[in-house]
């Protein structure tokens, strides 16, 4: 509208900043789930993600080697020890200040040397080696402290993927679950797909009484809620000898896509083109012939907008997999089960959580950007009426 | 065996299954029951064709029926009834609902269900509109959208896990690795707070997830809506010396106010069934118990079928005036 109206540049202005503070918003979420996955506990519980990518300032409290065994005798009741104050440890990074007490931090630059009283010094370098110099008395017993003002850089690592996916002794592991959760999508979203385009062509192309009456029953049935059909289905599924299983969750999903699946599919099949099924007719084409050869390749858009649907659906699914899959065994856990079951068990070790909840996103996340487009036709054609 | 290998013979036969009967089916009623030839031809075409439809439509039928339709039945038979020891069932007409009614976990169940009910779509539907009509004519404005739909992909827990570490409250004396109690000390606040044990604005922190999840939603059905208003509508106003706010207000939203109405009941009907993000988040604790968690605690955990039923049957109850609006459109659509 405003382009017509000729912009303001401050306008322009307001509008690129207010869609730009909306896209953070929305985007920032998963973000800081993607970067702590990519950060030790240590890392995750010292500072915010939003720190990660920018080197961190922090103090480290490190003694330096200890007198009784490492000190060398000067001569005149002089001794010293000399070492490196970051041996054994794993660190990265860059000498800023140093002192010698908590309340004086940063007192020293690094090359300085400071003075303990009573002829007592200490030299660090940048480089952290350190030469500790005093007298008999001074240079025994506890090691003295050094307070370090270090900024290390960014510092990403792979290990919670390794741990999470492929260490062997992680009883908690996602290998197991991402598997499981394979095997559950696969059927659900194929088969509904099958028995729902026959249907749909049936609704859509056929002539028969009774056709209005059920096509708004299955407009009825697309708001059902699922939570009626636990406990007379897992009843059912009980007595008939399926009980919690694979089979029984691949049925459930099947059942519960069928609606949407029917009503997405006939919709888009009405509004292929009279003439060309007409003509097909004329040419003595059966039924069969024309939704297998014409039917089933012009809907293409819908099927693979249907299946997005279903895909993210029962990728995502927890109670249909609560209530009828997964038994006391745990064998056939789905990763967002395993999920739950970690922020019960580990709900402070950010790590193995963010990274076992962006191993589970990750998938959909691609599939949803490569099939935006599908995804976003399938939802115009199910919704807008 | 092996689920993966088990999963693929059953795409095997579930799909081989299922090409078979219609194929066989079809087969069996042109070539056997009703065969095209012979003096009855043409009257046994028009049989065939009668029946055709429905041999189509059975297998989907079928597994509607048993999946969705009989289970309400069932549902709202079980929850006038009360299990007794040794699968022995009792009438006890509503003393399921009376006993519900009185328990305060179950208000507060819908108490905050109607809270949700009322917030979740509203601010969903809000921000949705907002997102498509500013992201409406930007050149970037494609990237923007697919980053507020993103969510969309994402699960309920996926989602509560992101918002766990936003709400994540640490100690005074260390560093905080929640974003929001990072901003809460920034600009004055004195401690950290945990979020999600503060009694009904909890409810809002929850909430939140599924605005998150729910306003890509909105974005994707309103854009469209809002790019298919006539041009000459907005051309017009502007002629007549209409502001931007007045253009969006006065003509734009009066002309996609059945789309905002689906698109609102779409997301009330989201958020009735709304369980995973309570279940992974708070499972109910400091008063943020609703419908369906309540209905998978009594189901479940405590095994009172009845009145697990009968709190199933209040969702069933929220979702049917949509339910039948819903069927009436689609009704006068047809006609």
């Amino acid at each position: 509208m405003d382009a017509m109206a000729g912009r303001k540049p401050a306008v322009v202005w307001a509008l690129n900043i207010s869609v730009v503070a909306l896209v953070a918003l929305w985007l920032f979420p998963t973000l800081g789930l993607f970067i702590s996955s990519f950060r030790t506990g240590d890392q995750i519980t010292a500072s915010g993600w939003w720190s990660a990518m920018f080197p961190a300032e922090q103090t480290l409290q490190i003694r330096a080697a200890d007198p009784d065994d490492n000190r060398v005798d000067l001569g005149n009741g002089r001794f010293m020890v000399e070492g490196n104050i970051f041996d054994g440890e794993a660190f990265e990074g860059e000498l800023n200040a140093w002192g010698t007490s908590s309340r004086r931090l940063g007192e020293f630059e690094p090359g300085a040397t400071a003075d303990l009283g009573d002829g007592e010094t200490l030299t660090l370098q940048v480089d952290g080696s350190y030469v500790w110099e005093g007298d008999d008395d001074q240079i025994s017993g506890r090691a003295q402290r050094v307070f370090l003002d270090v900024v290390s850089p960014p510092d990403f690592t792979l290990q919670n993927y390794n741990f999470v996916l492929f260490d062997e002794a992680n009883s908690q592991g996602m290998a197991k679950a991402f598997f499981n959760t394979l095997t559950v999508v696969i059927p659900a979203t194929i088969i509904p797909i099958l028995i729902a385009a026959f249907a749909a062509y049936a609704l859509a192309w056929m002539d028969f009484p009774g056709r209005a009456i059920l096509i708004a029953i299955i407009v009825g049935l697309l708001v059902v809620p699922l939570q009626l059909a636990l406990i007379p289905l897992l009843s059912l599924h009980n007595a008939i000898g399926i009980g919690k299983g694979y089979l029984g969750v691949w049925l459930a999903h099947t059942g519960f896509g069928l609606p949407l699946a029917i009503y997405l599919l006939r919709n888009y099949m009405v509004g292929l083109p009279r003439d060309i099924i007409e003509n097909a007719k004329v040419d003595g084409a059966t039924d069969f012939q024309i939704f297998t050869k014409i039917i089933l390749p012009l809907s293409f858009p819908a099927l693979a907008s249907f299946a997005i649907f279903q895909f993210l659906w029962t990728w995502n699914d927890l109670l249909v997999a609560l209530v009828f899959l997964i038994d006391a065994s745990g064998e056939t856990t789905v990763m967002t089960k395993q999920i739950v079951e970690l922020l019960g068990t580990r709900g402070g070790d950010w790590e193995i959580l963010a990274t076992s909840a962006f191993v589970s996103i990750a998938v959909p996340l691609a599939v949803f950007f490569a099939m935006q487009k599908y995804l976003v036709r399938g939802l115009l054609a199910g919704s807008v009426k | 065996m092996n689920p993966a290998l088990q999963g693929l013979i059953t795409i095997i036969i579930g799909v081989g299954g299922c090409v078979g009967y219609f194929y066989g089916a079809n087969l069996f009623l042109d070539k056997v029951l009703f065969k095209a030839e012979g003096p009855n031809a043409g009257r046994n075409i028009n049989r065939a064709n009668q029946i055709r439809p429905w041999l189509f439509l059975m297998p989907a039928l079928l597994a509607l029926g048993l999946y969705l339709a009989y289970p309400v039945f069932a549902t709202l038979r079980l929850s006038f009834l009360e299990r007794l020891p040794g699968n022995e069932y009792a009438f006890v007409g509503f003393d399921n609902y009376t006993q519900m009614f009185a328990e305060p976990k179950f208000m507060e169940a819908l108490r905050n269900n109607v809270l949700w009910l009322v917030v979740v779509p509203a601010a969903a539907t809000g921000f949705g509109l907002l997102a498509a009509q500013l992201t409406d004519r930007l050149s970037w404005g494609n990237i923007a959208k697919s980053i507020v739909f993103m969510p969309m992909a994402i699960s309920f827990v996926g989602a509560a896990v992101i918002f766990k570490l936003i709400y994540e409250a640490r100690p005074e004396d260390v560093a905080q690795i929640g974003i929001l109690n990072h901003l809460y000390l920034t600009f004055g606040g004195d401690a950290p707070v945990q979020w999600l044990q503060v009694p009904f604005w909890n409810n809002f922190f929850l909430m939140a997830v599924l605005i998150w999840i729910q306003t890509g939603f909105a974005m994707v059905i309103l854009s469209a809506a809002l790019r298919g208003i006539p041009e000459e509508t907005v051309e017009a106003a502007i002629i007549d010396g209409a502001n931007p706010f007045q253009i969006f207000f006065k003509i734009k939203i009066p002309q996609i106010m059945s789309t905002i109405v689906v698109v609102w009941t779409t997301i009330t009907i989201a958020t009735l069934k709304v369980f995973d993000i309570v279940f992974a988040m708070t499972n109910g604790q400091w008063e943020t118990q609703v419908l369906a968690n309540y209905m998978y605690d009594k189901l479940f955990r405590a095994n009172d079928w009845g009145m697990g039923s009968a709190s199933a049957m209040i969702i069933m109850l929220m979702v049917t005036p949509i339910l039948v609006w819903n069927v009436h459109n689609a009704r006068k659509e047809m006609k």
